[in-house]
């Protein structure tokens, strides 16, 4: 097991080196001269020349390189080019924000999509099923920013039980925070819902035909019993994967939430800074979300490997 | 997974055409999908022809509400918004195509050399895949978006590169397990050439997954050109595309909401189509996949 996890993240720190790399050469792929591009458009000559100075610019490829890494892990992520605050900053006041958005939408993924996933198997083809069925293909099918517009039409316009949209942080009114924080929450969650209810209800429907869950019944076991303790924990290994595997559709998906409903989080950063071309801040956010992606998919990579011992065993992973 | 398929091609080939479209028609499902992309299909190729200029705007009507001369309401510039779903479906259509062939133009060839050789290539080419696998997709649009400016045409080679890990890993898993079957060995000791036995057995052979990826893949360059149009990132206003139409109906949500109900539910169609199509291509053409 230790042999295995000093492999994965072995490939892991591969795989963020080669990143950072592209990233690197990346913004020096841009027409024009690198501290200009880093420095904004409206910078004065003797700004561009302290960017050249503080990123060593002038400096060949590979010193360049060293410098980039070694400022970037001493927390020195350069300067906004809208405010001139610096990246770092920005970062620790934004990310929180994404993270509370993701954990609530993933609550809401687990929640409705094991659920509904479960009763499907369990009800298979009965109405729970096609119903569920039915949601879930429609859920794969709607984009994110649609469902939210619709959310807005209907729960913000219409009805106007919630605010359209803003953010209230959650350490100065937690109840006006969960209020703006539904809406985006359950649009964010719905996809990854519809995705978990389709992989849980055909991997419940593999293990309920399984020899282990016949045996179990036969041994008398209540039905909650056999689904809780024998076939749903095989499912398990399931949700594990598809929630690595959507990781990069999660983080999307928050981009587009945040824009939407004007959250003040990383995604919206993101995409303000790419509209603003504001060159250090999106080095910064690329960087930080090639880490979690990386991270995240080491840590499903060993807890897959803890419920499933297979992989364990044979070393291997999937794919 | 593979071997299932992997008869040659070459024995009774417009048969098993006969035999797999009877299985397919059978199902509700699929042919449901069917019929939305074809009809997907309709509005994007013959839609613009009998709709009207897209960019005609008609200021004694601005966001008018559905009527006869316009059956789906105007936007804030008057202008005719079936119009403009019509040549959206345009622009959709060339999103999904281009960006899923841009893929499999560059994926195969590199997925078949690195299965059919191994050696050093494979590892090269299998960590490099999973390189690429560590960029969201998010990430390459906007780094794109940033390099070359938001387009159309960074749209696509933002999704052609993120769908290129999954083509590679398809065709080589593929060819890892044709090279092992007989019928190439029989090649091998007929004295066939790398070429012909790559172009004429592996190939064939590896066209059921790769269907039923361009089906996964087109609906996700649908969703994905209208999400990133829609932030700003992709194709850019004038051009009708179905999230462009979203950014402004998001403006007018109160005043005008049907404007935000037709680009939508057009989007959700043409996705529900290839997603119904692609389970039912799965099913008829890879059943082991084990769904």
């Amino acid at each position: 097991m230790v042999w295995f996890i000093l492999r994965r993240a072995g490939s892991a720190v591969i795989v963020l080196f080669l990143a950072s790399i592209l990233i690197f050469l990346g913004i020096r792929a841009l027409p024009g001269d690198p501290a200009v591009v880093m420095a904004g458009e409206e910078a004065s000559p003797a700004m561009v020349e302290a960017i050249r100075h503080e990123f060593g610019l002038d400096k060949p490829l590979p010193v360049q390189y060293v410098d980039y890494v070694g400022q970037t892990l001493s927390g020195n992520l350069g300067r906004s080019t809208q405010d001139q605050l610096p990246v770092a900053d920005i970062l620790a006041e934004r990310l929180p924000v994404t993270l509370e958005l993701s954990a609530l939408a993933l609550l809401v993924a687990i929640v409705v999509g094991l659920g509904a996933g479960i009763v499907a198997a369990m009800k298979r083809g009965r109405l729970p099923d096609y119903v569920a069925t039915g949601f879930g293909l429609a859920g794969l099918s709607v984009p994110h920013f649609w469902l939210g517009l619709l959310g807005i039409l209907l729960f913000a316009v219409t009805l106007r039980w919630l605010p359209a949209s803003g953010y209230v942080p959650f350490t100065q009114d937690p109840g006006q925070n969960l209020q703006r924080m539904i809406l985006p929450a359950l649009v964010l969650g719905t996809g990854f819902a519809a995705i978990l209810m389709r992989q849980t209800r055909s991997a419940m429907l593999g293990a309920l035909s399984a020899d282990y869950v016949r045996t179990a019944r036969s041994k008398g076991l209540s039905e909650a019993k056999v689904v809780g303790a024998h076939a749903l924990r095989n499912s398990l290994t399931t949700v594990v994967t598809v929630l690595g595997l959507q990781l990069g559709a999660l983080i999307s998906g928050a981009v587009v939430t945040e824009q939407i409903f004007v959250i003040p989080g990383f995604g919206k950063l993101t995409v303000d800074a790419v509209l603003t071309r504001n060159y250090p801040v999106i080095q910064a956010v690329v960087l930080i979300t090639v880490i979690g992606y990386v991270l995240v998919n080491l840590l499903v990579d060993i807890a897959y490997a803890f419920l499933n011992p297979r992989i364990r065993l044979s070393g291997g992973g999937h794919g | 997974m593979a071997d299932a398929l992997a008869v040659p091609v070459t024995t009774g080939r417009s048969d098993r055409r006969r035999r797999l479209w009877r299985r397919f028609r059978r199902r509700p499902m699929p042919m449901a999908g069917l019929v939305l992309v074809a009809g997907f299909l309709l509005l994007a190729l013959l839609g613009p022809l009998l709709t009207g200029d897209p960019s005609a705007q008609d200021y004694t009507a601005t966001l008018a509400p559905p009527s006869g001369a316009h059956p789906l309401g105007t936007d804030d510039l008057g202008r005719d918004a079936l119009a403009r779903i019509a040549h959206g479906a345009q622009v959709s259509l060339q999103a999904g195509v281009l960006s899923t062939l841009l893929a499999m133009v560059i994926g195969i060839p590199i997925g078949l050399v690195a299965g059919f050789y191994r050696r050093w290539l494979d590892p090269v080419v299998m960590r490099l895949v999973d390189v690429t696998l560590a960029f969201p997709f998010l990430v390459f649009a906007v780094g794109l978006a940033a390099i070359i400016g938001p387009s159309l045409k960074g749209v696509v080679l933002a999704l052609g590169f993120s769908q290129l890990p999954a083509v590679i890993r398809i065709t080589r898993g593929e060819v890892l397990a044709i090279r092992e079957m007989d019928y190439v060995a029989a090649a091998i000791a007929d004295g066939a050439t790398d070429r012909h036995i790559l172009l004429r057995y592996v190939l064939p052979n590896c066209s059921s997954p790769l269907i039923v990826q361009a089906t996964v893949a087109i609906p996700a360059a649908i969703i994905g050109e209208s999400t990133l149009s829609f932030l700003g990132l992709g194709v850019q206003p004038p051009t009708p595309s179905w999230g462009v139409m979203l950014t402004t109906a998001q403006q007018y949500l109160d005043v005008a909401p049907w404007l935000a109900i037709w680009p939508g539910l057009m989007i959700a169609l043409a996705t529900l189509g290839f997603n119904l199509l692609g389970d039912g291509l799965r099913d008829v053409l890879d059943p082991r996949s084990g769904r």
